[in-house]
């Protein structure tokens, strides 16, 4: 009994050991997001609270924390409540089977690929059903945009990730990695290179991130599923928003970039430097630049129409999914790359 | 383990009630609700079987996808409550002859495997991967079986397409392919004229 006790509180700390990077990192990604949006519209972003503005994440929680939590009239209220810990649960009960070097990993667990695509595919129901409490058209109407949109991208999204099954023959996601070990051009990116670009496009997707953010299209439908929430709720939603574009990002950077992997391995005089080491800094790093793709490309892209994202899904990313399978199976085969 | 038991108890009370909600409760959302709740906590309880790749399949295929479809529908519908109850002493009788047959299959299937206790599966060490377990039963004993069922998944993919796709000369919709070919000729037109301030 006393053993079981300490693998639990040695497992509730290693959880608290993950989730609360992840909780700063996404309030510094809010903070990074407005300072680079700032940049790239020649402005300045947040620079009032602190030395840099670095304080305005936390200014930013607190205010919300301290706002009123506002019940719609006739809005299904346990409903309405539970629906934005239903889209934080799975965005940070996936981080369990992320590994962040190869022995810093709290699952590691032999199906943590479909681990990790099953918690994702759970996230559409926090939005599903905030939609739905809300007693809201415009929040019904974002919801039910946003549960399409996942639902098709999910998809491409999965065979996407076959090909990497294919490829390395395990779903275990350390093995993954160390089966890409090399040198750069060992990574799945050169092999997989099309279902790296609809992978990482099927994240933007399935996080409802500009410019696929039809679900909470303003100038159409005010602010989409959570245009009835305040305070707490509204703070909990995007908190899981950008737990989820983290985790995609670190996804990313695990199945096509070699995770923790130097890019300097396997360089003759380079890679035997402390820089050819791998370690968590590169998978960090790797992250933090994916994190950056997200809010380049909504500072740059125009919104998609509603058709044209179903056609993208539907008609583009899933023909060439299957196409780009069977080509890594002769890749395999053929011994060309991993196996 | 008294803990492994505690666990299994919490999960199949909750699905047993769960599973009972669906048919009782009013509300059609709530009812796909505990659905799921049900299909969850019978994942939890195939991973305390350490059948971890069904429990995660059971979780991404219908948790994840199917019942997602489920709840987008029921949403749309807008169902009216009294009248769903309407019917039940007409139905009454054929529900009651559906469950018993029902009851009769199931016990007849036990009967057969016999009433002993089937022995929890015996821990398997670390490195023992069920994942590729499966995948061998899969691709080797049970080939055939595996094979016509994809055959049949696929005769029903092709019959719902089938079904529902059928040409409606009043719908209106976009060409994409059009749309991207457009050239600025076609769309613009550049008028010269003098500004308004060269007059006076």
């Amino acid at each position: 009994m006393i053993e079981q006790l300490t693998t639990l509180l040695w497992t509730m700390t290693k959880i608290t050991m993950i989730v609360l990077p992840v909780t700063i990192g996404v309030a510094y990604f809010t903070y990074f997001e407005r300072k680079v949006l700032g940049y790239m519209h020649s402005r300045r972003g947040p620079n009032r609270i602190g030395p840099l503005g670095l304080l305005q994440p936390f200014a930013d929680v607190f205010k919300m924390l301290f706002k009123e939590v506002i019940v719609p009239t006739n809005a299904n209220k346990f409903l309405f409540l539970l629906a934005p810990l239903l889209s934080l649960a799975p965005a940070l009960a996936a981080w369990a089977v992320v590994p962040f070097d190869d022995w810093l990993v709290l699952a590691d667990i032999d199906a943590g690929l479909l681990m990790i695509l099953a918690l994702t595919s759970l996230g559409v129901y926090g939005i599903l059903l905030g939609g739905w409490a809300s007693n809201s058209k415009y929040a019904l109407l974002g919801g039910l945009r946003a549960a399409a949109q996942t639902v098709s991208y999910e998809i491409a999204m999965g065979f996407a990730l076959v090909g990497v099954i294919v490829l390395s023959g395990t779903l275990n996601l350390t093995a993954i990695v160390e089966a890409q070990a090399g040198n750069i051009f060992t990574w799945y990116w050169l092999p997989l290179l099309p279902l790296f670009v609809i992978y990482f496009v099927s994240g933007v997707a399935e996080t409802n991130r500009a410019p696929f953010d039809v679900a909470e299209g303003e100038s159409e439908i005010v602010a989409g599923f959570h245009v009835e929430y305040s305070g707490a709720g509204f703070a909990v939603f995007f908190l899981a928003e950008y737990a989820n574009m983290i985790l995609v990002s670190a996804i990313a950077a695990l199945l096509f970039m070699g995770g923790w992997l130097s890019p300097f391995a396997g360089i003759p005089v380079v890679g035997e430097t402390i820089l050819g080491e791998g370690g968590v800094h590169w998978f960090l790093l790797k992250t933090v630049v994916f994190c950056f793709l997200f809010l380049w490309f909504r500072a740059t892209f125009p919104r998609y129409r509603y058709d044209q994202i179903m056609r993208l899904g539907w008609k583009v990313f899933i023909p060439i999914t299957i196409v780009w399978i069977m080509v890594a199976g002769v890749f395999r085969v053929m011994g060309w790359f991993g196996g | 383990m008294p803990i492994i038991e505690i666990i299994f108890y919490l999960f199949s009370t909750v699905l047993v009630l769960s599973a009972l909600s669906v048919i009782t409760v009013g509300n059609a959302i709530h009812a796909v609700l505990f659905l799921i709740l049900s299909f969850f906590s019978a994942a939890c309880i195939w991973i305390l079987l350490q059948a971890e790749f069904l429990a995660i399949t059971l979780v991404l295929v219908y948790v994840g996808a199917v019942m997602v479809l489920f709840l987008f529908v029921v949403m749309m519908l807008d169902i009216n409550v009294t009248s769903a109850k309407e019917g039940f002493a007409r139905y009454l009788p054929a529900g009651v002859l559906v469950s018993l047959a029902m009851a009769v299959q199931l016990f007849l299937v036990i009967w057969t495997r016999g009433m002993e206790t089937v022995p929890m599966p015996a821990a398997e060490g670390e490195d023992y991967s069920h994942t590729s377990a499966i995948g061998e039963l899969l691709y080797s004993e049970y080939l055939y079986a595996f094979e016509i069922a994809a055959v049949l998944l696929l005769v029903a993919i092709i019959a719902a397409i089938s079904l529902t796709h059928r040409r409606r000369p009043e719908t209106k919709y976009q060409d994409p392919s059009r749309q991207v070919r457009v050239k600025r000729e076609e769309r613009l037109r550049i008028i010269k004229m003098k500004s308004e301030g060269e007059e006076g």
